[in-house]
């Protein structure tokens, strides 16, 4: 008789293909995984303790350092919350700002997700291709606001800097390229034998549970729940927009991916008509006091990141600072289906699991 | 270089042993710029400029990170089975050397013209498989063990399909011996292996690439699920035996495809014979060893299970079907 | 040299030093002026009274007064701006007249300058809070969602029983929210008839926040329904020394990491829950980090 006994093994938080430092305790049977613990908190800053000592504006940064691969639709939860307990009107130049630096950071991160995706299954072209689509974004926004990660971009009641001379052409111009580079990547890996066989099929779940655990973004959408805050509960402005919501019924990773590769088309076709629509002039700020003290209440609001639903629940006292403030991070929340799906996997669709899931470690652990 | 079959006296040793070093240097010098061409190759396709700062384009780079490779300190985890440890690197290595005796460069340079010229690679490059397991279990790591576990099991499944892909060219040439089966491919291109035993050519190609771990069958050493397979716990001059060894089995296979399959130091066209003989084989390496570069940077990585049941299912039963259409159509051919 | 250059050059020199002095106080006065646009700037945000000169302090107290505690605190701040951008010109003009010794004029200037503009302020800030009180009287114009959280009242009471609810209000600040507080008894039960009642359904849990009140805990769960899109927020209340709210694990399996996230920093314990231990901090971390009266062992870290 062969004697055989389970192996733990961790992965991570030291791993290449946790995106960062998360850790995943797994036993394993062979290469089966049997059980999975997802261990999280090694990069817990503690986002919401330090918020409850800052004023409104000194807390944008920190949210740049959340989800560090899509800090402007960070920036804009917060300051959204903000608006809504102020009832702040933002003006309308403003608001376009902010809704096309979001579309383009849509953008960015599915690209950075794309990437790294396709590297985790072990493709490495990919990878640099989409940083270097990324990297005019980056250059954009470089303009924009001087920084290229943790923009800190926009304030309660309007954005910080307006767009400079010729930026909206270059985005323009970007957007054109974008849309010819989405082609190539799509000939270059979506119909690869290889990589279908690696993810098609795998991962799966149906919409109930997708639903009961809480997914949001194309973890949800893959099931067929057709879910999207842009069109569902549209904040910004955008209802004047003609675009569609990407919904696949399969539930792997496969649609997952579709889905993401589509969306980057949809945010295309967003920035189209507001680059369009942009106003001439206009103001950047609207009338805002100059110390922030939110009225006393409380208030939920969520928008579509990238990775899904970010929340950001405001408990104000009427002071300079929040009393208390909570984010609904999806990458957190989206991370719990995991240990859900790998057991019965090998430690090979670990990766592709994870992957497809889409997380952001900062953004995790908060 | 006459053949070592002759009397052995004190100067043929002699000459042997400066040969045999000459040669290393040769195959130490290719790995350098193998490496340094991957590097540029990979990085041209990816549009970046690769390695450009050692050295004039980036020409020393190879050789900079060997030497950092060597004097870096050599580490042995306190609970790896020390003397295995050791030993895996070397025995992964040498079995990687000495199947180059038999590759014959052109119709004169021959460094070991043996009767069963391709029987004694297939026998000795399986050695290596066993450093490779050696070196994963003796490291005392899960990703290690699950990495030479991963790679035994990978190896042994497409040897079996390499070797039988080839008992095609074995069946048309009627020998083992390696230059007889270059000189059977004389004159057009056509007349090369690849074409006859189409089929066989994609068998051994693909079977080639899994045996050299390389992508799209680089499960071994994955680095996104493996961290880096079997020699995650290697490191300095130990970790630098088994990338060595893993390249020059690349110039190994490389120069079997081109001597099996691509009519060896033939010119594709007779009236081209003016070329010397070693350009063409160096021609023909090269493609071959392009093609495994292009096929890193283009590729994922295929799943262990898949990757199983491609090699038995597919590979093998293929393989033998090819054996049984050469062996008919040959008969019929008489 | 002759007693006419003595005399110019000792004035020049007095001039001088009165010059400099001039430019200090002009950059005193300037600070508080780039704290307001400190807003636009974002960096740091220093309140606008630790800075303000007696006389700012004053007018603020003043508005104080004259505003009662329904005066919305944003618009005083918008006031205080307002009045310290008004005195600016005046102080800015003092140090010159001084230094071209009229400085007894001037300040009797500058004082009765300030005297009308204060009591103009007063005069208008009282005006605003009679408008104020006015639109107060008028009575409230129900929520559109009213009946919305009416009818969710209904549910719950018939299910659960009459005392399920503590209380229950439309949150309009958080876009007309229907909010109902549940008591922490009732809260397994209400949560499945959230769950599975057929007129709400609300499968889809978005978040879970916690919240220290000081004098009690505060568990808040929003939720959604995907189909009509209708949200609602719930409320269970719970004791701050021994905190405990049946856990929404088995109900929703969001639940999980949020509740456990909850009882990592707020120390809230939810009964029920499959898998209750820390998540964000090490395992044997002493406190909990998001209480108020939190003070960490070694304050280093």
């Amino acid at each position: 008789m062969i004697r055989t006994e389970e192996m733990l093994l961790n992965v991570g938080p030291q791993h290449p293909s946790t995106h960062g430092v998360f850790r995943v305790v797994v036993k394993l049977d062979g290469e089966q995984i049997i059980h999975a613990d997802p261990v999280m908190g090694y990069l817990h800053r503690g986002t919401e303790k330090l918020a409850e000592n800052l004023n409104y504006t000194q807390i944008i940064p920190y949210t740049d350092r959340m989800d560090y691969v899509s800090a402007m639709t960070n920036n804009y939860v917060l300051v959204h919350a903000v608006e809504t307990l102020l009832e702040l009107e933002i003006p309308e130049r403003a608001e376009y700002l902010r809704l096309i630096v979001m579309e383009l950071q849509r953008v960015a991160s599915h690209l950075v997700w794309w990437g790294t995706y396709l590297l985790d299954i072990g493709a490495m072209s990919p990878f640099l291709y989409a940083f270097r689509e990324r990297e005019m974004i980056i250059d954009l926004f470089n303009e924009l606001c001087g920084a290229r990660l943790t923009y800190f971009y926009m304030r309660v009641g309007g954005v910080k800097w307006d767009a400079p001379e010729g930026w909206i052409d270059k985005v323009k111009a970007f957007v054109a390229h974008m849309k010819e580079k989405l082609g190539e990547y799509h000939n270059l890996v979506s119909g690869n034998e290889i990589f279908l066989a690696r993810i098609k099929g795998v991962g799966r779940y149906d919409a109930q549970t997708a639903i009961d655990y809480g997914l949001s973004g194309a973890n949800l959408r893959c099931t067929g729940v057709d879910w999207d805050l842009r069109k569902s509960q549209p904040y910004s402005l955008y209802d004047r927009f003609d675009f569609d919501v990407i919904t696949r019924t399969e539930g792997d990773c496969l649609a997952r991916y579709e889905i993401r590769l589509e969306e980057i088309r949809q945010s295309l076709r967003i920035l189209d008509q507001a680059l369009e629509q942009f106003p001439e002039e206009g103001e950047i700020m609207g009338k805002v006091p100059r110390v922030i003290r939110p009225p006393k209440g409380e208030a939920y609001v969520a928008i579509e990141s990238p990775r899904g639903e970010i929340g950001c629940h405001l408990v104000s006292e009427g002071k300079a600072e929040p009393y208390r403030l909570k984010f609904r991070r999806p990458s957190f929340v989206n991370l719990q289906i995991l240990p859900k799906l790998l057991v019965g996997e090998s430690m090979t669709n670990l990766i592709t699991i994870l992957g497809g899931i889409d997380i952001v470690v900062g953004e995790v652990d908060a | 270089m006459e053949p070592a079959t002759q009397g052995v006296t004190f100067g043929s040793v002699v000459i042997e042993a400066i040969l045999g070093v000459l040669t290393l240097l040769i195959v130490l010098g290719f790995v350098t710029y193998a490496i340094y061409f991957e590097r540029k190759v990979i990085g041209w396709m990816q549009g970046r400029p690769g390695p450009n700062r050692v050295g004039p384009f980036g020409l020393l780079q190879t050789v900079a990170d060997v030497l950092k490779l060597l004097i870096k300190e050599d580490t042995i985890p306190k609970k790896a089975d020390r003397p295995l440890f050791i030993l895996a690197p070397a025995l992964t290595f040498v079995p990687a050397f000495t199947v180059l005796a038999t590759i014959p460069y052109t119709s004169k340079w021959i460094p070991a013209d043996l009767n069963v010229g391709l029987l004694y690679y297939v026998a000795l490059s399986s050695i290596s498989t066993m450093g490779i397991l050696l070196g994963g279990w003796a490291s005392n790591n899960k990703y290690a063990l699950l990495g030479g576990m991963r790679s035994t099991a990978q190896m042994i499944s497409y040897e079996v399909p390499l070797v039988i892909s080839v008992v095609g060219v074995v069946l048309m040439s009627g020998s083992l011996n390696l230059s007889t089966i270059v000189e059977g491919q004389a004159g057009y291109f056509w007349n090369w292996n690849f074409l006859p035993q189409i089929l066989g050519f994609g068998i051994f190609v693909i079977a080639a690439v899994s045996e050299l771990n390389r992508t799209p069958f680089d499960l071994p050493e994955a680095e996104s699920e493996l961290v880096a397979g079997y020699h995650v716990e290697y490191s300095g001059f130990r970790f630098a035996f088994f990338m060595l060894s893993e390249y020059v089995y690349m110039y190994a296979i490389a120069g079997l495809t081109t001597v099996l399959f691509l009519g060896g130091w033939h010119a594709p066209f007779p009236f081209l014979d003016f070329i010397p003989g070693i350009i063409w084989f160096v021609l023909k390496f090269c493609l071959v060893i392009f093609t495994l570069y292009w096929l890193r940077a283009t590729m994922p990585r295929i799943r262990i299970d898949q990757l199983m049941s491609l090699g038995w299912k597919v590979l093998l039963p293929l393989s033998l079907v090819n054996v049984f259409i050469t062996a008919v159509v040959m008969e019929f051919m008489k | 040299m002759s007693e006419e250059n003595k005399k110019r050059e000792s004035e020049q020199a007095s001039n001088r030093e009165a010059e400099r002095e001039a430019n200090e106080q002009d950059k005193q006065q300037e600070e508080p002026k780039e704290d307001s646009s400190a807003q636009t700037d974002g960096e740091v945000h220093v309140e606008p009274s630790g800075k303000a000169t007696p006389n700012k302090d004053a007018a603020e107290r003043a508005l104080e007064n004259q505003n009662p505690a329904a005066e919305a605190k944003a618009e005083k701040h918008e006031e205080a701006d307002k009045a310290a951008k008004a005195e600016k010109p005046d102080n800015a003009e003092k140090p010159e007249k001084k230094a071209s010794e009229q400085a007894a004029d001037g300040d009797d200037e500058a004082a009765a300058k300030k005297k009308a503009a204060a009591e103009a302020r007063a005069a208008r800030a009282a005006e605003r809070a009679k408008k104020k009180a006015e639109e107060e009287e008028k009575p409230k114009e129900p929520s559109p969602k009213q009946p919305v959280l009416d009818r969710l009242v209904d549910i719950l009471k018939e299910h659960a029983g009459a005392d399920a609810i503590e209380e229950a209000y439309v949150n309009e600040a958080s876009r007309h929210l229907p909010t109902v507080i549940v008591k922490a008894d009732f809260w397994t039960e209400v949560a499945t008839i959230l769950r599975d009642h057929a007129e709400l359904k609300l499968h889809y849990l978005r978040n879970v926040t916690g919240v220290d009140r000081e004098t009690h805990m505060e568990v808040i769960y929003q939720l959604i329904n995907l189909e009509t899109k209708q949200d609602y927020a719930v409320k269970v209340k719970t004791d701050r020394d021994q905190p405990a709210v049946p856990s929404a694990t088995p109900v929703w399996s969001t639940a999980n990491w949020p509740e456990r996230e909850i009882y990592d920093l707020l120390g809230v314990d939810f009964p029920g829950h499959p898998d209750l231990r820390r998540i964000m901090m090490a395992d044997d971390w002493e406190g909990y980090p998001l209480r108020k009266d939190y003070s960490p062992a070694d304050p280093e870290v």
